[in-house]
């Protein structure tokens, strides 16, 4: 029973020397671990309030489930990246890994006050430089932002993006609402400025339920339904004109699944042809915009096995939008089988490398420079 | 137009007639239902009316792309009023000409998502008595479906069992988007009531809940919302699933209903990987999910996916297999799926009997 659905892992993966991994999770840090890089009022306050003891994990990723924590990864506290030489040792020598994205999810996000949130933001962006990027010369970091205000979201985006070590923007799949509203357009406007692509990733605020139908018992419900949020994201983007608006933007999808996207060309193309006066600024199908403007990390994989993932990838039909991950230290493959054979060596080096330097202009740019010398 | 029939009907099976499993009777007046409902909620619905999780009263909060919430521009009556109202016509444009020997009424009314408890139930009550006095006694060809108002387990199994005796009704139906997820425990005992009577449970896709309309939030656009719908749906499977409905309830059919399929491959595919990864949190659940989806799930088919290659579905197919798959038209609303074009890739005989016609008389137990 579980050979028929691990058998996407019988044969041995794809080497992934020299890749870029564009989604890597160091562990969220303790809130008093981020005290130094507060300014006064919140370090003060947060002390006062006791927010320094508070974890702020979100519940759409808990830190220690069996999917957030490979058991081979797992350290003895029970939590996984939380050292950089546990992600060196881990994540970046065993993979041959050249470049990776630190992805860190964190409640500062969804904080609901715009203030705390957006405070709490800056201080693990600050974080995130001086403990991770400073000391790895092979690790790269996303801005977050609390979606929730554009003002305080563009202001820290562009604070931080002096620093091109920082190369994308990053916010979570479910928010106040779908994430194609004219209240997020600032926050593309910034990004699309300073070369940033916008991250969405897996997760969320939880102030609605993450289904049409309620809120589901299990964590693992509420984990598949991720990939209809983002079908929902997807759909908002292209709907309401964000790639006709701010047409040099570049989403990037991290840790939503890939293997829906078939069906959901299907159907929003086909809708689109019978509805399209609803949205006359929309001159193209659906899926020609989400081909040029939106991009997937590789992680989760969602196929049963080499034959049905080769045949998906036949039908969506288009070698640009994968982008390697390995979505450390999320369980996702087993071993170093991050790249699935049926990918074919071809295709592996445009996930790998080429995709992701089409995506990111800085990542791009680093390169470039390396030639030079 | 002619020759766009990709696949010819090149034997006597393919003529034999079809089941669909998805049309909407409208009512011919707003006040149709009045006479099937006691005067007291004649009087509650002219004083404060059919009230739902829903901005607008009396109307969808989604404007469509066509009148009369979206219908086919030619499926208006020649007699007037709205379509899908006037029975005579419904048989020239719909049954006689396209060969339907069955059609799954699947009324629309929203008394399972009204917030008053009773009027809903009696809404529902009253749904059932006109589909058999407008529909089922004059035309047998038309089978009807149990509206039951869900929220109130109660009071949805009294309407099943006041029901269950006459054969014209051969579903029970519960919007998908219920106040909880469609597994959670306070609707096992329709569950419980559906597998006893060998009644299969048809969620259609609703344009009312409780909730925002995706996980998302509250969507903009009709395009939008139209997506949405295969979300409610998927939610539905992932519930029942997960919550061990169909591990507690074997024998129960569950039929979802105008959410095209092509979604089903890679749902299935998911829900194996993690609950592979998370089964401690569901140690109820003993089998891979898409074991349970195989045996107890059947998908209506419009609005078919329409892939830019068109062979492509046949990956659909194969995965999500023609046992589980049941043509529907949706008449009359504008995305309408005529058997003879809606699919453009040809089927073998047995797919083609199987999709158009045996497995909605097995699961629906027609004659």
């Amino acid at each position: 029973m579980n050979e028929m659905i691990r058998s996407l892992e019988n044969k041995p993966g794809l080497s992934t020397v020299g890749g870029i991994d564009c989604d890597l999770h160091p562990a969220s840090p303790a809130t008093k671990t981020l005290l130094p890089y507060l300014e006064e009022y919140w370090r003060e306050t947060f002390v006062m309030r006791g927010v320094d003891r508070l974890s702020l994990a979100m519940t759409s990723s808990p830190s220690r489930a069996p999917i957030n924590v490979r058991s081979d990864w797992k350290a003895e506290s029970g939590f996984a990246g939380d050292t950089l030489e546990a992600v060196r040792t881990q994540a970046l020598d065993p993979f041959g890994t050249r470049l990776a994205i630190c992805n860190v999810l964190h409640g500062s996000m969804i904080m609901h006050s715009d203030d705390m949130a957006a405070a709490l933001c800056g201080a693990v962006n600050e974080w995130l430089a001086r403990e991770w990027l400073d000391r790895e010369p092979r690790l790269r970091g996303s801005i977050i932002v609390s979606a929730q205000n554009s003002d305080l979201a563009v202001a820290e985006i562009e604070k931080r993006a002096a620093d091109h070590r920082f190369v994308q923007v990053l916010i979570l799949a479910q928010n106040d609402e779908p994430l194609g509203r004219r209240r997020y357009w600032p926050i593309y406007e910034a990004a699309a400025r300073n070369k940033l692509p916008l991250c969405i990733h897996a997760g969320g605020s939880n102030r609605h339920a993450p289904t049409a139908t309620g809120w589901p018992s299990y964590f693992v419900e509420s984990y598949v339904a991720q990939a209809s949020i983002f079908e929902s994201q997807l759909l908002s983007l292209v709907a309401e004109g964000v790639f006709h608006k701010v047409p040099d933007l570049k989403v990037v999808f991290a840790e939503s699944g890939f293997t829906w996207l078939p069906s959901f060309f299907w159907r929003a193309d086909k809708t689109w042809r019978g509805v399209r006066a609803e949205t006359p600024w929309l001159t193209e199908q659906p899926s020609d915009i989400v081909k040029r403007h939106v991009r997937f990390t590789l992680h989760p994989v969602d196929a049963p096995d080499q034959d049905a993932l080769a045949r998906t990838l036949e039908h969506i039909d288009c070698d640009d939008i994968l982008l390697f991950s390995t979505d450390y230290p999320h369980a996702q493959f087993d071993g170093l089988n991050a790249l699935p054979a049926a990918f074919g060596e071809t295709l592996a080096k445009k996930i790998l490398i080429d995709n992701p330097l089409a995506t990111y202009p800085r990542i791009a740019a680093d390169f470039q420079k390396e030639v030079a010398k | 137009m002619n020759q766009a029939v990709l696949e010819k009907e090149k034997n006597a099976e393919a003529k034999l007639g079809i089941v669909d499993c998805d049309i909407h009777p409208a009512f011919g007046t707003p006040n149709e239902l009045a006479k099937f409902l006691p005067q007291r909620w004649r009087d509650h619905l002219a004083d404060y009316g059919q009230r739902s999780a829903n901005p607008l009263v009396g109307t969808l909060p989604y404007p469509r792309m066509t009148p009369g919430n979206g219908m086919r521009r030619d499926a208006w009556p020649p007699n007037g009023g709205p379509p899908a109202s006037d029975l005579a016509y419904l048989q020239e444009q719909l049954l006689d000409p396209l060969g339907i020997e069955y059609g799954i009424l699947q009324p629309l009314a929203a008394g399972s998502s009204t917030l008053n408890q009773d009027l809903g139930a009696a809404m529902c009550a009253a749904v059932n008595d006109w589909q058999l006095d407008k529909w089922t006694g004059p035309e047998p060809r038309l089978k009807a479906s149990i509206s039951v108002a869900q929220e109130d387990a109660a009071a949805a199994i009294a309407e099943i069992e006041a029901r269950i005796g006459d054969r014209s009704f051969v579903q029970i139906a519960i919007p998908p988007r219920t106040i909880e997820p469609a597994g959670r425990r306070r609707y096992w005992p329709i569950y419980e009531a559906a597998e006893h009577y060998d009644m299969p449970i048809g969620m259609h896709s609703a344009a009312f809940g409780w909730h925002t309309n995706s996980g998302a939030g509250w969507l903009n656009f009709y395009i939008e919302e139209h997506y949405a719908f295969s979300h409610s749906l998927q939610s539905v499977v992932t519930s029942m699933v997960f919550e061990g409905v169909f591990e507690r309830f074997p024998k129960l059919k569950l039929i979802v209903v105008e959410g095209g399929f092509a979604w089903a491959a890679p749902l299935m595919w998911r829900l194996d990987k993690q609950w592979e990864r998370m089964r401690s949190e569901v140690p109820h659940v003993k089998r891979p999910p898409s074991e349970y989806i195989r045996e107890n799930v059947w998908f209506t088919t419009q609005p078919i996916e329409e892939p830019e290659n068109n062979r492509h579905l046949l990956d659909t197919l194969r995965w999500v297999g023609a046992d589980r798959l049941m043509f529907s038209t949706d008449y009359p609303h504008w995305d309408f799926d005529d058997p003879r074009y809606a699919f453009k890739v040809p089927l073998s005989p047995t797919e083609r009997q199987q999709i158009f016609r045996e497995n909605a008389k097995q699961v629906y137990r027609l004659p």
